[in-house]
Parts: C-alpha cells; sequence; structure tokens
C-alpha cells in the first residue's frame, strides 16, 4: 500500500509530550514521520488526508468490551463490533470474557484471536476468565490463558464474591505480570436492583443499587491488593465514596488502576426517569456529585483511565418492561462525543481525555503487543482523526454496532471520528473526507 | 338521531358541568405527580356528578357509547377491576377482560405484543395493571389507544390516590392545612407513593410512619422529585392530631425477606388499635386500600369502626373512575 500523509492537523500524542500542528506519514503499517507546521514529508510519493481542522491522535484503546462472541452473535459479533470500535476511534479493544462458552480456556482466546485476524479491522485482545466457567468456584487456568495472549483476567458481570479465590487469583496472576480486573459488586446487596439506590429509585418505584454495594467491593479488593502486591484494575467505577477509596490507596502504594466510563461521566440516575430501558446499566447510572467526583478523579489520576464498557443487546432485550431489560449500553460510536462534552466547560482537558484513551490503557496492557497507544517513530500506525468542533446527531441506524441500546439516541453531540486508521489501513472514515490519492 | 335524542334527553345528560376554566389535558392517567390542584378539584367536580348518576334508578349515561375499554390485568385484583369495568359499564362502554393467567401472556407473550394486539381490536381505553413499575409507561410508546394505570410495581396507583382525597373531600371542608399519617410498607407500596403526590399537592401534611426496613430512600433530599414529608417511625407519635390515617396491607412476605424480625412484632409495634387512634384527632378518618389482614395491620375494631370510610372508599372508586374515563373520552380524538 501507498504511503499516507496526514496533512496539516493538530497532532496530539501524550506518550511524546506532543502538541503541535503538522503532518504524519504513515508507511508499511508504522509512523514513519512526523513534521512540524508547513515541513514537507521525505519522500514524495504517497496519498493525503487532509487534517486541516481536525486533531490526529494515536488510536483509542478500549480496556473494557463485550463482543458477545461467541454465543450471543444476535447482540454483536467480532465483525459488528470491531467496526463499531473504528467507527468510535478505537484501534485496540478488550473484550470481555463473558461470552457463551467464556473465555476460560486457551482453545476460546485462540477462537477470538483467529476469528479477530479474520473478520475484525482493528486489534482486539482478550481478556480471560478469573474462574472456571466464571463461576468464581476455583481458577481457570491462569497460566495458560497467560500463554494465549490474554491481557487480563476478570469474571466481568460476576464479582469474585469468594474474598479467598480474589486473593489466590492476585497471587497466582502476578507470576504473569497481568492484572485482575473485578467488577465491584455486592451481589446480596444489589439483589433485583435497577437502577441507582436514591430519590429518583424511590420516585419510580424501581429496586435501588446503593453506592455502598460498589464501595464494600472496592474496599475488599483494596485490601487483597494490598496483601498480596498484585496489580489490580477496578472496572467501570462510579461513586465518589469509590474515588477516595482508590485515591488512598494509591497513596499508599497499593498497586491498583482504574476505569470509568464515558456514560457514567456524562449522564446521572435522571436518565431512567420515564423507565428508558436504554439507560439501564450496570453499575448504574450515578450522581451529579459523583460525576464530580469521577471527573476530579481523572484529573488528580486517581482513575487512570476511560473505558466503554460497550454492552450491545438486541432490540428486544430492550424492549420490554424495566425490571426484564437486560442492563447495558451501546457505547463504542458515542464515546468520543460524549466525552468531548467534558472539554469546553474545561472539566477536562482534550490531552487528559487522549491520555487516557491511550497512552494510559497502553501502560496498562504493557509492551505484551508492541509499544500501542503512541505515534512515536516506528510504532504501528494506529492513528485516530477526529473533528472536535463538528456537532452530529446519534442516529442508532447508522450504527455498525448490532447493539441500537444508547440512551443518546436522538440526541446532538459534538466531537466526531472523521478516519480510523488501523496497522496504516483506513478501518473507518466519515463519507465527509476525502483520501486524495497523488 | 339517537345521539341528538339523548342530547336533549334531561335524564341522561351529567350534572353539575364541569368548571369551563380548567382544561383536561390527560391523555393517559399514569399517576398523580402530574396533576395540579385544578386538576384534581376537576375531577372531584366530576366525581360528584358521577355520584349523582349513581343514584338515579337507572345508572346508565351513553358518555362513553361506541367505547372500547380493555382491562389487561397481570395481577390478581377483585375491586380495582371489578371497579373499572361496572364504571366503564355506567358510562355505556363496551368492555372486555384480559387476564394474563389466561391469555397468550401465559404462553410468553410480551408485553408489546400484547398492547398491539389490542390497538387492533380497537382498544380505546386500557386499564392496565402489572407487577412491574413503569409498565404502563413503556406501554404508552407503542399503543394510541388511552392508557389508565390500575397499579404498577410499587410505583403508582392514581385512581386509588384520586377516590382517596375525594373520600377526604367529602368529609372536610378544605383540604388545605390537614395531617395525613400513612402507616405501614411505604417502601413497597404504590398506594403509598400516589397518596404523597395526590396528598401533598392538595395542600396536606403528610408523615410516613413504618419500620426503617419498610422506608423508602432519598425522601426529603430533592423536593422537586419527590414531595416533602415527614418520617416518624414512632406510632403513637405520628398519629399526634391527625386528620386522616391511611393503613396499608403488609404483605405477609415482608417477613421471610428479612425487612421484619416478625410478624408478631409488626403487630406489637404498628397496628392501628383504637387506643393509638385515640391519639389522632376525633373526627379523623380511616382509610385501607384493601384486601385488610384483619388483626394485622388494623384492629377488626378500627376496620369496622365509627371512623372507617374503608366501604366508602370502595363506593366512591366507582364515582371516580367513572369521572376519569369521561374525562379521559372527551380528551380523545373523535
Amino acid at each position: 500500500m501507498k504511503p499516507l500523509l496526514i496533512q496539516g492537523g493538530r497532532i496530539i500524542d501524550p506518550s511524546q509530550g506532543i502538541d503541535v500542528s503538522g503532518s504524519l506519514l504513515i508507511a508499511d503499517g508504522k509512523i514513519l514521520w512526523l513534521g512540524k507546521g508547513e515541513a514537507a514529508p521525505p519522500q514524495p510519493d504517497y496519498d493525503v488526508l487532509n487534517a486541516q481542522g481536525l486533531v490526529a491522535c494515536p488510536g483509542f484503546i478500549d480496556l473494557h468490551c463485550h463482543l458477545r462472541q461467541p454465543g450471543d452473535e444476535e447482540k454483536e459479533t467480532i465483525a459488528t463490533g470491531t467496526r463499531a470500535a473504528a467507527r468510535g476511534g478505537f484501534t485496540t479493544i478488550c473484550c470481555m470474557p463473558n461470552t457463551n462458552p467464556p473465555l476460560d480456556n486457551q482453545t476460546a482466546v485462540e477462537f477470538i484471536k483467529s476469528k479477530s485476524a479474520l473478520e475484525g479491522v482493528v486489534r482486539v485482545l482478550p481478556i480471560g476468565c478469573i474462574s472456571k466457567g466464571r463461576k468464581g468456584e476455583e481458577l481457570a487456568e491462569m497460566g495458560e490463558l497467560a500463554s494465549a495472549g490474554v491481557i487480563a483476567f476478570s469474571d466481568d458481570g460476576e464479582p469474585t464474591t469468594n474474598s479467598r479465590l480474589m486473593r489466590q487469583a492476585l497471587d497466582y496472576s502476578r507470576a504473569f505480570d497481568l492484572p485482575v480486573i473485578d467488577h465491584c459488586e455486592d451481589k446480596a446487596l444489589t439483589e433485583d436492583g435497577q437502577m441507582n439506590e436514591g430519590v429518583i429509585s424511590t420516585k419510580l418505584g424501581l429496586r435501588g443499587i446503593s453506592d455502598a454495594a460498589e464501595e464494600i467491593m472496592v474496599a475488599r479488593d483494596l485490601a487483597l491488593a494490598q496483601l498480596t502486591g498484585s496489580r489490580l484494575h477496578i472496572a467501570h467505577v462510579t461513586t465518589e465514596g469509590s474515588v477516595e477509596l482508590i485515591r488512598r490507596a494509591k497513596e499508599k502504594g497499593i498497586k491498583v488502576t482504574a476505569e470509568v466510563t464515558p456514560h457514567h461521566l456524562t449522564l446521572t440516575e435522571e436518565k431512567v426517569i420515564g423507565y428508558d430501558t436504554n439507560a439501564k446499566v450496570n453499575p448504574p447510572l450515578r450522581t451529579k456529585k459523583d460525576i464530580k467526583a469521577l471527573i476530579q478523579g481523572l484529573n488528580d489520576n486517581t482513575i487512570d483511565i476511560i473505558a466503554t464498557d460497550h454492552a450491545p443487546h438486541t432490540e428486544a432485550d430492550k424492549l420490554c418492561e424495566f425490571d426484564l431489560a437486560q442492563f447495558g449500553i451501546s457505547v463504542f460510536e458515542t464515546a468520543l462525543g460524549s466525552l468531548m462534552s467534558l472539554v469546553p466547560d474545561g472539566e477536562i482537558n482534550l490531552t487528559t481525555l487522549i491520555t487516557k484513551l491511550t497512552q494510559e490503557p497502553a501502560r496498562i496492557i504493557g509492551n505484551k503487543y508492541g509499544g500501542l497507544g503512541t505515534l512515536a517513530i516506528g510504532a504501528s500506525a494506529d492513528v485516530t482523526i477526529f473533528d472536535p468542533d463538528l456537532e452530529w446527531v446519534v442516529d442508532t441506524k447508522d450504527f455498525a454496532s448490532k447493539g441500537r441500546n444508547t440512551p443518546l439516541a436522538g440526541e446532538r453531540l459534538k466531537g466526531k471520528v472523521i478516519a480510523t486508521i488501523f496497522q496504516g489501513n483506513l478501518a473507518y472514515k466519515d463519507d465527509s473526507i476525502k483520501v486524495k490519492v497523488k | 338521531m339517537k345521539t341528538t335524542q339523548q342530547k336533549d334527553n334531561p335524564a341522561l345528560q351529567i350534572k353539575p358541568k364541569a368548571p369551563e376554566t380548567t382544561i383536561w389535558r390527560h391523555h393517559h392517567i399514569l399517576d398523580v405527580d402530574d396533576f395540579t390542584p385544578e386538576e384534581i378539584e376537576l375531577v372531584f367536580h366530576t366525581t360528584k356528578a358521577m355520584k349523582e348518576v349513581l343514584s338515579r334508578p337507572i345508572k346508565r349515561v351513553p358518555a362513553l357509547r361506541g367505547k372500547t375499554l380493555i382491562t389487561l390485568f397481570y395481577e390478581p385484583s377483585t375491586r380495582t377491576r371489578l371497579s373499572f369495568e361496572l364504571a366503564a359499564k355506567n358510562l355505556s362502554a363496551d368492555v372486555a377482560n384480559l387476564s394474563a393467567s389466561v391469555s397468550s401472556v401465559a404462553k410468553g407473550e410480551s408485553l408489546i405484543d400484547t398492547l398491539s394486539t389490542l390497538q387492533a381490536l380497537g382498544a380505546d381505553i386500557v386499564v392496565m395493571r402489572h407487577p412491574r413499575s413503569g409498565a404502563p409507561y413503556i406501554a404508552t410508546k407503542y399503543i394510541e389507544a388511552s392508557i389508565v394505570n390500575a397499579g404498577d410495581g410499587w410505583h403508582a396507583h392514581p385512581t386509588q390516590a384520586l377516590l382517596d382525597l375525594y373520600t377526604i373531600h367529602e368529609h372536610k371542608k378544605s383540604l388545605k392545612g390537614l395531617k395525613a399519617v400513612i402507616i405501614g410498607d411505604i417502601m413497597h407500596s404504590r398506594v403509598a407513593r400516589s397518596n404523597i403526590w395526590g396528598l401533598t399537592t392538595m395542600g396536606i401534611a403528610v408523615t410516613l410512619c413504618c419500620p426503617p426496613t419498610l422506608l423508602p430512600v432519598g425522601l426529603n433530599e430533592e423536593p422537586h422529585q419527590l414531595p416533602q414529608v415527614n418520617v416518624e417511625p414512632n406510632i403513637e407519635l405520628a398519629l399526634d392530631r391527625a386528620d386522616i390515617v391511611m393503613t396499608l396491607r403488609l404483605q405477609l412476605e415482608r417477613q421471610q425477606s428479612g425487612l421484619l424480625p416478625s410478624i408478631r412484632e409488626y403487630i406489637q409495634l404498628y397496628q392501628l388499635t383504637e387506643a393509638r387512634l385515640a391519639r389522632a384527632k376525633p373526627d379523623a378518618l380511616v382509610f385501607h386500600p384493601g384486601p385488610i389482614n384483619e388483626g394485622i395491620e388494623i384492629s377488626p375494631a378500627v376496620a369496622h369502626g365509627p371512623q372507617s370510610v374503608i366501604n366508602e372508599q370502595v363506593t366512591n372508586g366507582v364515582a371516580v373512575r367513572m369521572a376519569l374515563l369521561y374525562l379521559l373520552a372527551g380528551s380523545q380524538k373523535q
């Protein structure tokens, strides 16, 4: 393939501390050259993608998504999920193992890898189970999973209720230097819970899910991480109390990282008023107070990364009574637009936002897959190009994801991915932009 | 021709006419949280007219002639369903009943599909009871017919709240400034939720009295989301100088789920007895939405005593529902 010049954009690469206007040349799937201002590339033969007024940054990395394959192909497949990811600017996505069968063995992980190589348009990195069958009873063969290429262990959706097993998982995983990711939820407290517990759950007559249900497990996991000295990653943090617990743990030197989703950063429990099942998600949308704490946590690095928890579902899964609807939001294609709403008011600056979507998740994944999340010369040419000012209306008919389940349908967002380049190839391109072939 | 004759026939007219000033803007009746005091007054006014109809030897007016009303009940009900059916028949509507247990719902048909079927069958009004909070709200998105919520999960029971308010209105000169106490399982009660909205909208102060395990969370945090209420777990203190005492049915499974140590202790602490009722005002009214667990939440002496308006609630239920159906029919496109 001919080299491609991304010409005249704002290039932001937190991994190198770069924020310049300039051009980027990619060839043979690698970053070949970065030139400031009007600098001309070192070679004359290339196609041109005009990035005037656009931002070019390392491809986004998502540490938490659900691709539903194998087992729930009516909700999503690797083919549709990776296309949705590309539309959202993600070039690396880490899929959770709550498939059917679950990713608790080498064969299942190999299936994900080969399927994504054949049908995917971005990089898919699997996460393996903590326990066999995600049952929380005995450890999965974590060593074999590690050698098959998983980047972390998690029984996502099923918190590891048994504290002894969680301790064993943390201890055992240390041999492979991979983190254990926990979905923090005390199930005894959240049984049949539908939404955040508080004034709105009372108003709507829905059973609540309290802050405490999350914080109890966060506190337990932090204690176990301290005990074992192992790497812990807290999935989708949603409460002010969890942020405080993680902040304190980091001060003590506990090896913990944490993520927050675009929806928990931008939407409150009030989205549920009217019983919109597309606003039903676990952990639930919380309150303004929590959003404030989450943003503060991002800014002071208590929360390391933004992850989508992209959870596609079929229409039938959501077209029913609120209590019966599945939990989850289809996030890939609205993630950037949602997050950019935090930038104009200075709640988070653009560079921090990009850091949390690129450099930081790359740091958690490590170097196993080469240098990710960077535009350094020689790195894989994974580049996201977006228009920070473009306003658009969310129309789920345009989604590449099979999951149309978003509470943002019909809403106006500002900030849109224009092109996503994965290993030097265009994985997604907005209709508005043309690559000029020289 | 017939219609004209009926219009001219004074015996078939509903009197008094509704006040011209209040415009009825509800296409559905989902809860009382979106009712203004004026709209509630309009319901009172219309209910009074309906009570006059009910006092006639032939209790029937043609207000809903040609309209089809379907009751769709996913939960058992005696009085609410019967009350709606009688109300609709008194207004000359065609009434059909669908019970979840005997219909294709038992075969796994979804709520949305069932509603589409009712739509296709030409329902103008669907009276719906459902064990899941919010089900009637979801229904409104898939059906053009007016939905009347006859109780959804823990959320709302608007016609119960309106008939309770009407019963108060019949006994008290003015509602504003009265003190109401709601005793029992508030957390799981749609009757309590709708009554909190209805009572406070009419200027009645509400005190909730229950074990803290049965009290919903988030009260008095955001007044624009939920009205201000008082909370008093001690029944003697809660009843002090009350004008209205509302008792709720205690679902016996609350004890099994650990919210109560025992029914025996609940009776000791929260049963409305004559001695406790004596702390309320002498003319205090005693309510219960039924069905009653006599001897649990309320003593038989109080339930059947001089201050009980439990039977009036049932009677007024028909008139209030007639009023609401009448008002709804007027809001529908002809």
